[in-house]
């Protein structure tokens, strides 16, 4: 079977890739979702907050998962559910496993839009019991939104970014209180759009500058220990559910096995402006390039990525080798990782950002071999556990003989 | 073996699945046997064992994958024990072991930390899973007419002049004879028999595993040489196609702590970053602690009381898994002129076929023909580890069905992978549900 795109990953980004591509190409535009809808992770996120940027709406996760997967289907693209892309058969042949059986597909074209996932508790390394009652907020509102299962009463979030009061909103509509937030950094990281409504939720503090080390329960979880980062004081914490939120990771999966180029600080493939891989045809888009950004976001990648796949598809050219972008403490990481000559501005014209400190008014600057070739000072602040967005025209004028760019904090 | 002869047969677990206290948490190796104590029983029975499993294994679908073992001398102490390492395999019965230069080393392991010095290979250490290995001896045994009763925890023991009554949770179990065989609770079910022989400690063992990403840098085994400085860690790839990094031993009391700690992590994190540091700039996918049932002696313990028709099987520490058809066969040897008769029967059903959960062969979702068959195959529940349906069916619908989600993991592993729920949790609990 021949495709002219495969999509990977049928959430906002995937979907709004297809949508948006479907009319623009001869050939069959087909999206593999692995899961038995397509609509991704707003699908459980069952609360306003989604389509402001993409639909200029304001509407719950469920609602927008559908929406995006109408737009896809209405343009023409083939949504296929249940069909997992497991391995590569070739440059751009996908194996892939479904109800309807084993087989390959090549495509002319592939987008990886596989998205990310939060780190589980055994990634975070806190050590205790391996009680019942431990759960990521993707499988919390898993269980609440989609299996309606009841959870606890009384549940410790850890983290206290945007998804985290996410986390506390399904809580609250299962009847679980949330007794406790913990959070290392020094402020609650999430926008306050969010943070003040659900400050009337929370039935205990939030916790910041602290982790957990330790979770105690044989069957069902009993308490958490919590550490003050600072004062290395302990105190315990009683409850029966624990939700390990945010500290994303892509789902990278098979971004490593076709052996792309990674970036090891986002974790995902590195891509220019483009949205291009390493390799040739290989595009990617959404929370596998930079995890995680809200939906909306991520969805616009996909607008962005079309017109870039059907030049591909008319005989366009790979992507020359670039200049290297990279972020100096304490932002964590950048993306796009790379300026290429004919890359273009980045999508929206971004460029973007993980911060590990908080600052208010950051200015940054972009060196190249010693040269400062741009400086910017936000008038919004870098938040840890959100993306922080700057003009991609900080480094858009790159000397493409010069060495890496390094972006940093100016201050 | 019992389960083949005419007698009526018992196997009283304490908990709510076969497998689930030490057996569980075992490295999982298929061990040769190189580096046992020569001429202690363990020596014999592991070397047999090996054959015994290995051929077992075979037959009935446990999944191994014979990658070879390579213990790494980083110390001049440690390069120069080699040479007694290999004579001891050598007086173990074991041949094949082979010292090779540094170079050799990281020929074979590229991936490993600076400072190897030398290493000794023994060839046939090999990995297996341990889940199914106990699932498919139980198996067996039940269909051969064994009585399984799971979650019968043994409360006490009654003596009488022709049989012995032992009292579970639920419900009493008269035999004529009985054999212990309860790992760490051993002692304590031994006390009942009148002795104070042994005392069994919880030697609490914690693992990393590592995301399947990180497969590739283990090629095989990776063992550290006994030495002045303690016991290493070792490196290994498991049949799940991770990579595993541990144990730490640590003598406990607590015979239910099974939980991991900041100081084993931290152990874990320091010995196995100097011993490969690239792995760990990876993902850890999951963090396990095991009680190994250590006692204060440096073999097995088997002992038959002929008065009162009693059998003890204890300190059967983590070569069990290896060691364990030999010792049964060791058992029905010492049993043979009691007053059981060990004749086998005449037709016995066919062992059984297990389903494959290892990486070394094919998995159903790889299965062109089998999805074609039954489309649940091809339906995956479980991303990470591709589980499919049909594997998720087959369980509940197989001769010892899970009863948690434990017992669902290890029979397919669902919710094993990198995700640990994240995508699937909350459907396959909803599976679980529906099949109780």
């Amino acid at each position: 079977m021949r495709v002219a795109v495969a999509v990977i990953g049928g959430g906002p980004s995937g979907l709004t890739t297809a949508a948006a591509l479907a009319p623009m190409v001869d050939g069959e535009v087909l999206v593999l979702e692995r899961e038995a809808q397509t609509g991704g992770i707003p699908r459980h996120s069952d609360h306003l907050g989604y389509g402001m940027r993409d639909l200029k709406r304001f509407v719950s996760g469920p609602t927008y998962a559908r929406t995006l997967t109408d737009t896809a289907r209405d343009a023409g693209a083939r949504l296929e559910t249940e069909a997992m892309v497991t391995g590569w058969g070739g440059e751009r042949a996908l194996e892939i496993t479904s109800p309807r059986g084993r087989r390959i597909v090549e495509a002319d074209a592939v987008v990886l839009a596989t998205g990310a996932r939060e780190r589980p508790r055994p990634a975070r390394l806190i050590p205790g019991d391996r009680p019942d009652g431990i759960y990521t907020t993707g499988q919390l509102q898993n269980l609440v939104h989609v299996q309606h299962s009841a959870v606890g009463t009384r549940a410790v979030v850890v983290g206290a970014e945007l998804v985290s009061w996410s986390a506390v909103l399904t809580l609250r509509e299962s009847g679980c209180a949330t007794v406790a937030m913990v959070s290392a950094h020094s402020h609650s990281e999430s926008y306050a759009a969010f943070r003040i409504p659900g400050r009337a939720l929370l039935r205990g503090p939030v916790l910041t500058r602290s982790r957990v080390v330790s979770i105690d329960g044989k069957r069902r979880v009993r308490s958490v220990t919590v550490e003050n980062l600072d004062t290395g004081a302990r105190s315990t914490v009683e409850c029966d559910t624990v939700v390990m939120t945010g500290d994303w990771i892509p789902d990278h999966e098979l971004a490593r096995t076709a052996g792309l180029k990674m970036d090891s600080a986002t974790r995902g493939p590195v891509v220019d402006a483009s949205l291009r891989t390493s390799r040739p045809g290989v595009f990617a888009v959404g929370n596998l390039v930079h995890p995680v950004d809200t939906a909306d976001a991520a969805a616009l990648d996909g607008r962005h990525v079309a017109p870039r796949v059907r030049e591909w598809l008319a005989g366009g050219r790979v992507a020359a080798a670039g200049i290297r972008v990279r972020a100096g403490a304490p932002l964590r990481w950048v993306t796009p990782q790379l300026v290429t000559p004919d890359g273009g501005p980045a999508p929206r014209g971004d460029l973007l950002f993980w911060v590990d400190e908080y600052h208010r008014a950051p200015r940054l600057r972009a060196l190249q071999d010693g040269r400062v070739i741009g400086s910017k000072r936000t008038a919004w602040p870098a938040a840890p556990g959100r993306i922080y967005r700057a003009p991609w025209s900080l480094v858009a004028g790159a000397d493409p003989a010069g060495g890496d760019v390094v972006v940093e904090l100016a201050v | 073996m019992l389960g083949g002869t005419e007698l009526t047969v018992t196997l009283v677990e304490g908990r709510d699945d076969v497998g689930d206290g030490t057996s569980k948490a075992n490295t999982a190796l298929l061990h040769t046997g190189f580096d046992a104590t020569p001429g202690t029983l363990e020596s014999r029975l592991v070397a047999r064992g090996y054959d015994l499993l290995g051929g077992y294994a075979e037959r009935v679908g446990i999944p191994v994958e014979r990658t070879g073992a390579l213990l790494v001398a980083w110390t001049e102490e440690e390069r120069d024990a080699l040479p007694k390492l290999k004579d001891k395999a050598e007086r173990n019965g074991y041949h094949a072991c082979e010292i090779v230069t540094g170079n050799e080393v990281y020929r074979r392991v590229p991936d490993l930390g600076p400072g190897a010095l030398a290493g000794l290979t023994v060839p046939g250490e090999s990995i297996i899973c341990s889940w199914t290995t106990n699932l498919a001896l139980a198996t067996e045994a039940v269909q051969r007419g064994v009585d399984l009763r799971r979650g019968a925890m043994v409360t006490d023991v009654v003596r009488h002049d022709d049989h012995t009554v032992v009292v579970t949770t639920t419900g009493e179990v008269k035999a004529r004879w009985v054999i212990n065989a309860a790992g760490l609770g051993a002692d304590h079910l031994d006390g009942r028999f009148g002795y104070d022989r042994f005392t069994v400690t919880p030697r609490r063992g914690e693992l990393l595993v590592f995301d399947k990403l990180t497969r590739p840098m283990v090629p095989c085994i990776v063992l550290a040489v006994p030495s002045s400085r303690g016991k290493g860690v070792l490196v290994s790839p498991t049949i799940y196609g991770n990579v595993m990094v541990g144990p730490t031993s640590e003598n406990l009391t607590d015979r239910t702590a099974t939980g991991t700690s900041e100081e084993g992590f931290e152990f874990l994190l320091g010995k196995g970053r100097a011993l490969m540091p690239t792995l760990f700039d990876e993902e850890v996918t999951a963090a396990y602690a095991g009680l190994r049932a250590a006692i204060d002696r440096d073999d097995y313990l088997v002992d038959v009381d002929w008065d009162q028709r009693y059998v003890l099987v204890g300190g059967i520490r983590s070569t069990g898994l290896t060691a364990g058809m030999a010792l049964a066969e060791h058992l029905l040897e010492l049993l043979a002129d009691s007053d059981l008769d060990l004749t086998p029967r005449a037709a016995l059903p066919p062992a059984p076929r297990m389903p494959n959960i290892g990486e070394a062969t094919t998995r159903p979702y790889q299965d062109a023909e089998r999805i074609a068959a039954d489309p649940e195959y091809g339906r995956i529940v479980c991303f990470c580890e591709r589980v499919t349906a049909g594997e998720i069916r087959d369980a509940f619908a197989s001769t010892i069905p899970p009863r948690d989600l434990d017992g669902l993991r290890r029979r397919t592993r669902v919710l094993n992978g990198r995700c640990q729920g994240f995508y699937c949790g909350a459907h396959t609990q909803s599976l679980l549900e529906a099949s109780l």
